[in-house]
């Protein structure tokens, strides 16, 4: 028995595109003022047939198991994605894609879209 | 596995499981049936009453078996409370610290609720409760001051004694006596726990800190403290705890106590090197570390089997993880790890905010660790450190 599934301990274990873009063209940062998590993403956009799509992305996460897991997984979800497409992913999409997490942890460590939203956002702010 | 979270729970000692056993389908009376099975019974409870009593300088009388340390708590403050409540007019006060176990600190929240007064007593940066804030505090209407005996989370030993010396003195010149109850649970196993040099009126224990199985607790209350019984039903426990005795674990709980008192000394001494050797390594190997709770000076008010630390820009429930896949068990007070979804109340209580209760990390040792696996942790830990810090987006 384990508190989180498999999916979830993977991206734990080894969590997908760690790290920091120093010339970002987007950066989004959202943190949970009652437990102290922080997501930090940065994201390269690129033109491709006349549509913008996500051609790199990292993150950064000072959090528990599952902050880091939704980190990772929303940055595999969204790379090579349209902004158009990324915009659609929400917290739930990245819960579910990860098959579940304990109800407790839902809503405080599943902020990872939100950064996500958040660099794309700061990316059509930039323009 | 290497197991270093003995706050939280004992191995059931095998030789006590031995002393247990027949309890269970052999000599499986009801202690209070007259005939033999049920007298076997009743005289091995009341042996065990009498081990305990022993130990912790009481008479067999004043001890009361009860499921856990959370009942024990209820018990002695809910009871001395609600008794003193149904005869007073007026609102009874209680004094307690900010950094009690949560049976005790949702016990009293749960009594303002019906009418008493509750001072929580703040600590100072090391966990330590000052017992100049207790004599300011203490009022015309104070019935009860509960102080934990030693901290779970970082193992500051508080002054129990003095405050016990205090209380006796304070009594002979007050109308409305002060009942002291502590909550001895951590204290026991490496502390002296006689009841009458530590002054106390009340105190609590639970098995499965020193070995016993869980389920299994002791309420010592003084002859003459008068408390409200939590359960209603039969006799059992001088009327103050109904429902049928859990022998096995009685006899099981006397049998730990006997072997954890009389090790006491030589265990705590080993325990201790190790956890020097824990401490030391850390701080060393880990650049930027706190080491919570007591400080090196005032080691010999810590715990010796408590090393307690916070990891500044990593999160506490990763730090176990990454542990456990390691095969080290240890704890977290950082809000990710609660359940409750907020930081460990002692070290905020303690001055320490959020973002540093955040990557807090308890060690607590136990009989049977060894130097070897203080050294694996030591290789272990610090690049779980690192790699967490690498990740973080604080620099």
């Amino acid at each position: 028995m384990a508190l989180y599934n498999d999916i979830v301990m993977d991206h734990f274990k080894t969590p997908r595109n760690v790290g920091e873009i120093p010339d970002a063209d987007g950066v989004g940062e959202v943190g949970n003022p009652i437990c102290g998590d922080i997501m930090k993403i940065f994201i390269k956009v690129e033109k491709k047939d006349g549509k913008e799509y996500i051609s790199d992305i990292k993150f950064q996460t000072l959090g528990c198991g599952a902050a880091v897991a939704t980190s990772s997984m929303v940055t595999e979800i969204v790379k090579g994605k349209t902004l158009e497409e990324a915009e659609k992913v929400t917290n739930i999409t990245v819960a579910d894609a990860l098959q579940g997490l304990p109800p407790v942890k839902l809503h405080c460590s599943n902020l990872a879209a939100d950064a996500l939203i958040k660099a794309i956002e700061d990316y059509r702010s930039r323009k | 596995m290497i197991y270093l979270d003995h706050a939280a729970t004992t191995a059931l000692d095998k030789e006590i499981f031995e002393t247990m056993k027949p309890y269970f389908s052999e000599k499986y009376g009801n202690p209070s049936s007259i005939y033999f099975l049920g007298q076997e019974a009743k005289a091995a409870i009341e042996e065990a009453r009498e081990r305990v009593a022993k130990i912790l300088g009481a008479s067999p009388g004043e001890i009361i078996f009860t499921s856990c340390a959370t009942e024990s708590n209820n018990l002695a403050i809910r009871g001395i409370i609600n008794y003193q409540l149904a005869i007073s007019k007026k609102p009874v006060h209680i004094i307690t610290s900010s950094i009690e176990h949560k049976s005790v600190l949702e016990t009293c929240k749960g009594l303002e609720e019906k009418g008493a007064e509750a001072t929580y007593l703040s600590v100072d940066k090391e966990g330590f409760v000052n017992i100049e804030d207790l004599k300011k505090a203490i009022k015309e209407n104070t019935v009860l001051v509960s102080i934990m005996y030693a901290n779970n989370e970082v193992g500051s030993i508080q002054p129990i004694k003095e405050i016990g010396a205090y209380l006796k003195d304070l009594n002979k010149r007050r109308k409305q006596p002060v009942a002291f109850h502590t909550d001895a649970v951590q204290g026991f196993q490496y502390a002296e726990t006689d009841v009458q040099s530590l002054g106390v009126d009340a105190l609590s224990l639970t098995g499965h800190k020193f070995y016993a199985p869980k389920g299994v607790g002791i309420l010592y209350l003084k002859e003459g403290i008068k408390v409200e019984s939590q359960q209603t039903g039969g006799s059992q426990e001088n009327k103050k705890r109904a429902g049928t005795e859990n022998v096995p674990y009685i006899v099981a709980i006397a049998e730990a106590m006997a072997t954890a008192s009389s090790k006491r000394q030589v265990a705590g001494g080993q325990i201790r090197k190790l956890r020097d050797k824990l401490i030391d390594g850390i701080l060393e190997k880990i650049p930027g570390t706190i080491l919570t709770g007591p400080a090196k000076e005032n080691f010999a008010n810590r715990l010796p089997n408590n090393a307690s630390f916070c990891f500044p820009k990593v999160e506490g429930e990763s730090i176990l993880i990454n542990l456990d896949f390691e095969g080290i068990a240890a704890s977290s007070g950082s809000a990710c790890t609660s359940g409750s979804l907020e930081p460990s109340h002692v070290l905020i209580a303690m001055g320490y905010d959020h973002t540093i209760a955040h990557g807090s990390i308890r060690f607590t040792l136990g009989k049977d660790n060894t130097e070897e696996e203080i050294d694996e942790v030591l290789e272990k830990l610090p690049p779980i450190i690192e790699k967490l810090q690498k990740m973080s987006p604080l620099r």
